[in-house]
């Protein structure tokens, strides 16, 4: 089922790639089909899920690969990566559809998102440290070449450094999973046997060396602060769907790192460094938001709340290390809260990127102040908007508060300090209601005349996604109840 | 105990070099593809009864100085794939020029070489090895003519020279204080020859090999001859003795004994080719002086595992891995740049991608899979010889592979950037249909290898 998940997208993308004949309108509708399957398939998943016992996978599938250096074709899902599968099905939909009015290349285009599709949901299912570096790799030049052929702006400059910065965390990354490989008895790059096996134990140098390899190729990629450069200029110049996905899943790739790979493998590092990572998160969370308030860029400004919303994740995955006998309730809450904020912001900035790509569509700008009483000319655009912003500074009601809500309820009752962070909310609360108001409000000037409103194409693309996020802010009961136990696992697993 | 049967191979080799020699002696030009054929011919017949020999158990021939076992197998059956690939690459340059079946003997003749290198288990053996491997090049790169040519095969020649006479110092020290030249004796006796002796008799003999495999510090032909040589001579001069020279690097370190420290000399010299291959080919403009110094930083990395000889049992599976990577991939960047011999310059290259896609989809897998993207077959190599590297106790060297990995990243995106933008001037050339066939079929091969590492890793013994 999972090999289903994985590799549809990318047959489908072959086959898009090696028949040049088909219109560029079937190709648009074949993305479209392709990608509501797999939302289907993971909506099985779904529902054919049952929490597997701790150190286990649900739909695990396992076949040899490399068995001379202990790597296998393992497959596997659970509580942690499961709604990040969905996650990703949802936001690739989205890109679907709201490209069925894609110019430029769309059968080229069609494909290689169904490739990066691909890669990404086989990031979330690999249970193979091998497996999950060649999808995490691949990803990458992915995304390089959505930047490089369909972005706008200084594109061959963003996307080479995009490049460039992620190859290299990829590359430390290895390193980290090397290290891994040969400190295991027998060597293995199985992820639960790793796990399991924690090998590392009682080797706090070797540890600690593997753990900063490890967190400085996941950094890079979430992005965390000092790590975050390539983003904001990959953001602007990347395309609409680009960026959506982009923010929207790829990452996550680095966050769901920390919580799959280097807190439960090395337990006894991260517990060591803890703190570290608590101030990385810390920071990541007040310096992007405050550089995001002081942004005229629209794009600019989402790409900083990114760096502010991976922060919360950081944080609360940090905060799961400081381990006492008497915080793991709240811990658990923490890293429950850290989960959802994935699947939250993965559909809030998802949209937001959707509803940026509209105004440089119509006008070809991003710059808050081009714009003026938007609301007049395009009230749906206005109402998707607010809407989105709402939910992105963590209104109730919405999934980025019950995530907010979770990380700073366990991390405060863990480590009072970390209330700090709440000024980041408070931030963004500020910079999104002066971005709202400066585009939507007062009379309509600039490029917001003739300023034509959301077609259907948009409104079934942002659309779906804030509802879900609606959903999850006001039912969060099945995701939690799905998450919860993975979560338990994890801070179990870091107490050893 | 002599067996010259187990040598069917090399015999194979070195009788269809002679073959093709007469031949093409006594054949009119326009029909010399006829000899083309039969040096393919031979080259099918290599990899087939290799293949079947490798199932065997290993086995020694010629009193113990030629070794038929697992790297020897692999070796003859990477050689023969390069060689015939060359050969077909040369359907576009040589066909019909005037040394066409010279050419293709000498091909013949330097690949057999190449095979008698990575087998030797005696240094004589492997002194006959190097200068068969040699001499034929000199001849090949000289095929170019005159200009950019002549100087490559006089340097070449003048490298080759100094880096032969380095080795055989080297064997003669070797051979005066142990009294033996047996791969096997000299295991026996070293530990109680004198240190700094044996020390210095292994850096020179190392030094030496490092001629034909084209790293720090006998290099500096490679770039030259890539450049300037024919691209028929600059894809097998970069590909096929590579093998041979790095399997007899990994011989050598399994009889040397500890205390005289090759594992620091073999350590030092992989990180300077790394290094020095990546950081030269920075600002490249020429596409085939780039590869030749990328060729380089490969031997960089072919080094890790032979490091970690004798220390991690990743250590010869891992080094075959990659060489059967290296030797398709590379192959597949040097047959682009055959398929379009008058785009020299980077920038010429712009509007490939439109014109010619399978050419330009063959470069972007063989130069990402250069860098050690996955899934290619280069990135399986990569991978395990930084773990045989790990295992070994040198986890330094494989945080260098990485490190230097990341480094060649930005020299190849430049030149694939232009592939994908539109063309300024003219449009393209056509591309050669037998190079374009030869990159792609390299390229995919390139990517079944690594997607298919475990059955490759098995054949490769481990």
């Amino acid at each position: 089922m999972l090999t289903a998940i994985v590799f549809l997208p990318l047959l489908v993308a072959v086959l898009l790639a090696a028949v040049p004949r088909c219109g560029d309108a079937t190709a648009r509708w074949v993305w479209v089909g392709a990608a509501t399957i797999e939302l289907a398939l993971v909506g099985v998943v779904w529902a054919g899920y049952e929490t597997p016992p701790p150190g286990e996978l649900a739909f695990a599938e396992r076949a040899a690969w490399i068995p001379g250096v202990g790597s296998s074709y393992h497959l596997g899902v659970d509580g942690l990566s499961l709604p990040l599968m969905a996650m990703t099905a949802v936001v690739f939909l989205a890109c679907a559809v709201y490209a069925l009015r894609e110019r430029h290349r769309p059968r080229v285009q069609a494909s290689l998102f169904l490739f990066l599709q691909s890669v990404c949901l086989g990031v979330f299912a690999a249970a193979d440290l091998i497996l999950f570096f060649v999808f995490f790799d691949l990803s990458i030049v992915g995304m390089y070449v959505v930047i490089a052929g369909w972005g706008h702006g200084d594109r061959a400059r963003s996307a080479l450094k995009f490049f460039l910065y992620t190859f290299l965390g990829s590359l430390a990354l290895l390193t980290g999973f090397i290290g891994l490989y040969a400190a295991a008895d027998p060597h293995t790059f199985d992820m639960p046997t790793l796990t399991a096996e924690n090998p590392l134990a009682g080797r706090p140098l070797a540890g600690g060396v593997v753990l900063a390899a490890i967190l400085i190729g996941l950094a890079v990629k979430t992005p965390t602060v000092p790590f975050h450069t390539w983003l904001p200029p990959a953001h602007t110049d990347a395309p609409a769907v680009g960026s959506a996905v982009l923010a929207g899943v790829l990452l996550k790739l680095g966050t769901y790192g920390f919580v799959r790979i280097a807190a439960p493998m090395l337990p006894q590092a991260w517990r060591g460094w803890a703190w570290v990572i608590v101030a990385v998160g810390v920071v990541s969370v007040l310096y992007g938001a405050l550089v995001a308030l002081a942004q005229t860029n629209l794009k600019r400004m989402i790409a900083y709340t990114s760096i502010n919303h991976m922060g919360y994740v950081v944080l609360a995955v940090g905060v799961a290390g400081l381990v006492s006998v008497d915080t793991v309730e709240p811990r658990v809450v923490a890293v429950t809260g850290a989960v959802t904020q994935m699947v939250s912001h993965g559909l809030i900035t998802a949209a937001l990127f959707l509803l940026a790509g509209v105004l440089y569509e119509r006008a070809g700008s991003y710059d808050l102040h081009a714009y003026g009483g938007l609301a007049a000319p395009a009230p749906a655009f206005a109402a998707f908007f607010a809407v989105g912003a709402f939910a992105s500074l963590g209104l109730p009601a919405f999934s980025g508060f019950i995530a907010e809500f979770q990380v700073f309820a366990g991390s405060i009752a863990t480590a009072p300090v970390t209330a700090v962070a709440l000024l980041g909310i408070l931030v963004t609360a500020a910079l999104f209601l002066r971005a709202g108001q400066t585009l939507l409000t007062g009379p309509t000037a600039g490029c917001a005349k003739g300023f034509g409103d959301l077609r259907a194409t948009e409104l079934w693309s942002v659309g779906p996604l804030l509802a879900l996020s609606l959903l999850i802010g006001v039912l969060p009961r099945p995701l939690l109840d799905l998450v919860e136990p993975a979560a338990r696992t994890v801070v179990d697993l870091l107490g050893r | 105990m002599m067996r010259a049967e187990l040598l069917l191979p090399e015999m194979l080799l070195a009788g269809g070099a002679l073959v093709v020699l007469l031949g093409g002696s006594f054949t009119p030009r326009h029909r010399q593809w006829i000899l083309r054929g039969v040096a393919a011919a031979v080259c099918g017949t290599v990899i087939i009864t290799a293949a079947v020999a490798l199932s065997a158990p290993a086995n020694t021939a010629f009193d113990g100085t030629y070794a038929v076992d697992t790297g020897t197998g692999v070796a003859r059956i990477l050689a023969a794939t390069g060689c015939l690939l060359v050969l077909a690459l040369a359907g576009d340059e040589l066909a019909g020029s005037a040394r066409e079946s010279e050419a293709y003997a000498l091909l013949l003749f330097a690949t057999a070489g190449a095979v008698l290198l990575a087998g030797a288990t005696d240094l004589l053996a492997l002194v006959v090895g190097f200068l068969l491997a040699s001499i034929p090049l000199y001849a090949l790169i000289g095929l170019a003519g005159a200009g950019a040519g002549a100087e490559a095969v006089l340097k070449t020649y003048l490298l080759g020279a100094l880096f032969g006479i380095l080795l055989l110092l080297g064997v003669t020290l070797l051979a005066g204080t142990t009294g033996t030249t047996a791969y096997a004796d000299l295991a026996a006796r070293l530990p109680d020859a004198p240190r700094s002796v044996v020390t210095a008799a292994v850096v020179a003999v190392i030094g030496g090999l490092m001629f034909k495999a084209g790293g720090f510090p006998a290099h500096f032909w490679v770039p030259d001859a890539a450049q300037g040589g024919t691209a028929t001579a600059a894809t097998f001069l970069t590909t096929v003795p590579k093998i041979g020279a790095l399997l007899a690097v990994h011989r050598l370190a399994e009889v040397l004994p500890g205390s005289s420290n090759w594992p620091t000399v073999v350590a030092t010299l992989a990180v300077a080719s790394m290094l020095l291959g990546n950081l030269a080919a920075y600002w490249q403009t020429d596409v085939r002086r780039l590869l030749g110094w990328s060729t380089v930083s490969q031997v960089g990395y072919l080094l890790v595992p032979v490091v970690a000889t004798g220390r991690s049992d990743l250590a010869q599976p891992s080094l075959l891995v990659y060489l059967a990577g290296y030797t398709v991939t590379n192959v597949a960047a040097f047959a682009v740049t055959a398929a379009l011999p008058r785009h020299r310059g980077r920038t010429s290259w712009r509007g490939v991608a439109a014109a010619a896609p399978w050419l330009a989809a063959a470069l972007v897998v063989a130069l990402l899979g250069l860098v050690g993207t996955p899934p290619t077959a280069v990135f399986v190599g990569k991978l395990t010889a930084a773990s045989a590297a790990w295992d070994g106790g040198y986890a330094w060297l494989a945080v260098v592979v990485f490190i230097n990995s990341a480094l060649s990243l930005f020299y190849y995106l430049r030149w694939l950037i232009p592939l994908y933008q539109p063309w300024a001037v003219a449009p393209p050339d056509r591309p050669g249909r037998w190079s374009t066939t030869v990159a792609v079929v390299a390229a995919v091969l390139s990517l079944a290898v690594g997607i298919a590492a475990g059955l490759v890793w098995r054949a490769a013994g481990g």
